[in-house]
């Protein structure tokens, strides 16, 4: 599972910072939302990588801490999930006014040379 | 510590949160409400974060004990809940961000608050993250406020819409995007190797990571440190910054002054708490890293003020250049030029600030092409286009009271921001430069980077003072044709008002220098600050 998961993380990686330096807005959006996936597998894995193993412990008895999936980088990933979702959102609304107020959609908001 | 006073280290981040949620729920035909509103809550964060500078001095008489005051969020204990911790530099800095939003938001009253929708909410809701920034205990919980900080000066950027905030704006977030990927990629190993995110948890973990893991923790504070470089704006990740600034509408710029202050402080904290000198195998890691990209900043911020040909970019580089010099000092360390730099640092973003404030009124009438759009039309049609298609409705020339001698306030504000920034005496950036070199030289070596260094904080003051005497001669000292530029009492008195804190800051220079070196003495003692952070009390239990 771990070399699933890191070539998962590295592809990702990969496509994301490539389409990040294309010269076309919604090439770079893509690849910012590529680079936060990976970035998301990234942080659940940094809780260490554990099948079959629930994060909450229950309320009865005093719980075997090693029997328990780490809670917080699953926490921390629905938070990143949501901010990286709104930014990107945003960063959508001014690719839109760029692209109305120039009428390219090159990142200048003008056409290099040739 | 008891009772409400306890409650007022919350009170920054979340007076501005609840006022810009009433705010929200009038359209922006309340400009009177909404100007009131969002003034009477800046005013009164100038009054918490005094409440708080006098909190972390110690009291006798009220109980209070000095030292790191720390709150648990929901009363969990640390580290498992998220704590905020008020110390002497977050209390300073504070103070710095009130200050700086009061004038800001008092001057963009003189037209600038209409150029766009939502501005008051967006000022506050930046204000709001810069404080949370500075108040946090955590290091996901500062990413949090990281964010809103972000995404409400993404907001700001685009204030007055125009094709040149669009477009830099669009480079502007994707930077700040990609440098908060970085963020969580850092958090992430930082927690894979040390298990906590709290920093004064992590302080305390990190004297005992084992040699294997070294690498791996180094690496993931490098990264960290990285997101945090390209907020201060370190060559080579500071291209955007000149532009993006020179593009904001000026309170808003001035107000982006304090922003990459909160990238060096983080930087102060984590290299204090985690990287000092008894932290193990990690100690000083960074430090010599810091120094010379510090040293590179500071050559390239030089070259483009000599190189700008507008002010608002000469500014931008100044920004450069105080960020390199605070890197720089970083670098080297020591409790007496930690002081200095902390000095150094409230006195330069207070001038910058003023400095933003100053350019639009000079460059009013220079004619420039580049000269950007107050007003421009909406880009969407919906809602925003009845508070736009208002302030058409008004009289073109409401500046509010115009006053006379116009050149000779805006002549003698831009001299007096041209000795602040060059570094001049008297004032209180030429005491804060020569606090730097003082302590540099208390040094027990001198090596050659430190000659590099004092060559580059002088030669930098010369090229700053070199580009506003010409751009005083182009701009105010040259008789023109056309008429003075118009300027109403709103813009001048917070310009004025800032200058006046910093001939404050030369005239307490004693005091000031003192509690500077008492917030240097606090930072090279992170074990006060893990062990407040530790032993806090929760509330309605007694210690």
């Amino acid at each position: 599972m771990e070399i699933i998961l890191s070539l998962a993380i590295g592809i990702l990686t990969a496509s994301g910072l490539w389409l990040l330096f294309r010269p076309r807005t919604f090439q770079v959006i893509l690849g910012l939302s590529l680079l936060s996936y990976a970035v998301n597998l990234f942080i659940v894995s940094s809780g260490r990588l554990r099948t079959d193993a629930p994060p909450i412990v229950g309320k009865s008895g005093t719980p075997d801490v090693s029997a328990f999936a780490d809670p917080l980088p699953q926490a921390l990933v629905l938070t990143a999930i949501v901010i990286s979702f709104a930014t990107t959102a945003l960063l959508l609304v001014v690719l839109i006014a760029s692209r109305g107020l120039t009428g390219t959609d090159h990142v200048d908001g003008e056409e290099g040379d040739p | 510590m008891t009772g409400w006073i306890s409650h007022l280290i919350i009170a920054p981040i979340l007076l501005p949160l609840l006022v810009t949620a009433i705010m929200l729920t009038y359209d922006d035909r309340h400009r009177t409400l909404k100007r009131v509103l969002s003034l009477s809550a800046a005013a009164a964060l100038i009054g918490i974060s005094a409440t708080l500078l006098w909190m972390v001095g110690g009291s006798e008489a009220a109980g209070i004990p000095p030292g790191p005051h720390v709150y648990l969020l929901g009363n969990w204990p640390a580290p498992f809940g998220i704590v905020l911790v008020v110390d002497r530099l977050s209390a300073m800095l504070l103070m710095l961000t009130s200050v700086i939003g009061f004038m800001a938001l008092f001057y963009s009253f003189a037209r600038w608050d209409k150029a766009g929708p939502r501005f008051y909410a967006l000022f506050l809701l930046l204000m709001m993250g810069v404080n949370g920034a500075f108040l946090t205990g955590d290091i996901f919980n500062l990413f949090v406020f990281f964010e809103v900080l972000l995404a409400a000066s993404y907001g700001l950027i685009l204030h007055g819409a125009g094709v040149t905030r669009t477009s830099v704006s669009l480079h502007y977030i994707t930077i700040n995007i990609a440098a908060s990927l970085l963020f969580l990629i850092g958090v992430a190993m930082l927690y894979a190797v040390t298990g906590t995110l709290n920093m004064a948890d992590l302080a305390s973990r990190i004297t005992v990571v084992p040699q294997e893991d070294l690498a791996l923790l180094e690496a993931g504070a490098a990264i960290l440190g990285v997101a945090f470089l390209v907020k201060a704006g370190i060559w080579p990740l500071c291209f955007w910054l000149p532009r993006t600034y020179g593009a904001a509408a000026p309170p808003v710029a001035a107000l982006f002054a304090i922003m990459t202050k909160v990238g060096i402080y983080i930087i102060l904290r984590l290299n204090s708490l985690l990287f000092g000198a008894d932290a193990g195998g990690a100690a000083d890691f960074a430090d010599d890293g810091l120094i010379y990209a510090g040293l590179a900043t500071m050559a390239f911020g030089t070259l483009g003020i000599l190189a700008a040909r507008q002010l608002t970019r000469v500014a931008g580089y100044y920004v450069l250049v105080s960020s390199g010099t605070l890197l720089a000092a970083i670098g080297f360390g020591g409790q007496a030029i930690v002081a200095a730099l902390l000095f150094y640092l409230v006195s330069s973003t207070l001038a910058v600030a003023a400095f933003y404030l100053v350019i639009e009124p000079v460059e009013r009438n220079a004619g420039d092409e580049d000269r950007l759009e107050g007003v421009s039309e909406p880009v969407f049609e919906d809602e925003y286009t009845g508070a736009l298609a208002m302030t058409e409705d008004e009289p073109e020339d409401e500046t509010g009271v115009v006053i006379p001698g116009t050149i000779a306030i805006l002549g003698g504000s831009l001299i007096f921001c041209a000795l602040l920034l060059s570094g001049l005496p008297p004032l209180s950036g030429f005491i804060a430069k020569f606090a730097i070199i003082d302590a540099l030289f208390q040094a027990p070596s001198i090596p050659p980077t430190t000659w590099v260094f004092i060559g580059l904080i002088i030669l930098s003051g010369l090229g700053s003072m070199i580009a506003m005497t010409r751009a005083g001669i182009d701009l105010l000292w040259t008789p023109a044709e056309e008429a003075p530029p118009r300027l109403s009492v709103i813009e001048v008195v917070p310009i004025w008002l800032i200058l006046s804190v910093c001939l404050g800051l030369m005239l307490g220079a004693g005091p000031i220098m003192r509690y500077m070196e008492a917030t240097s003495a606090s930072l090279h003692d992170p074990a006060s600050y893990v062990y407040a952070v530790g032993t806090a009390p929760l509330a309605g239990r007694t210690p």
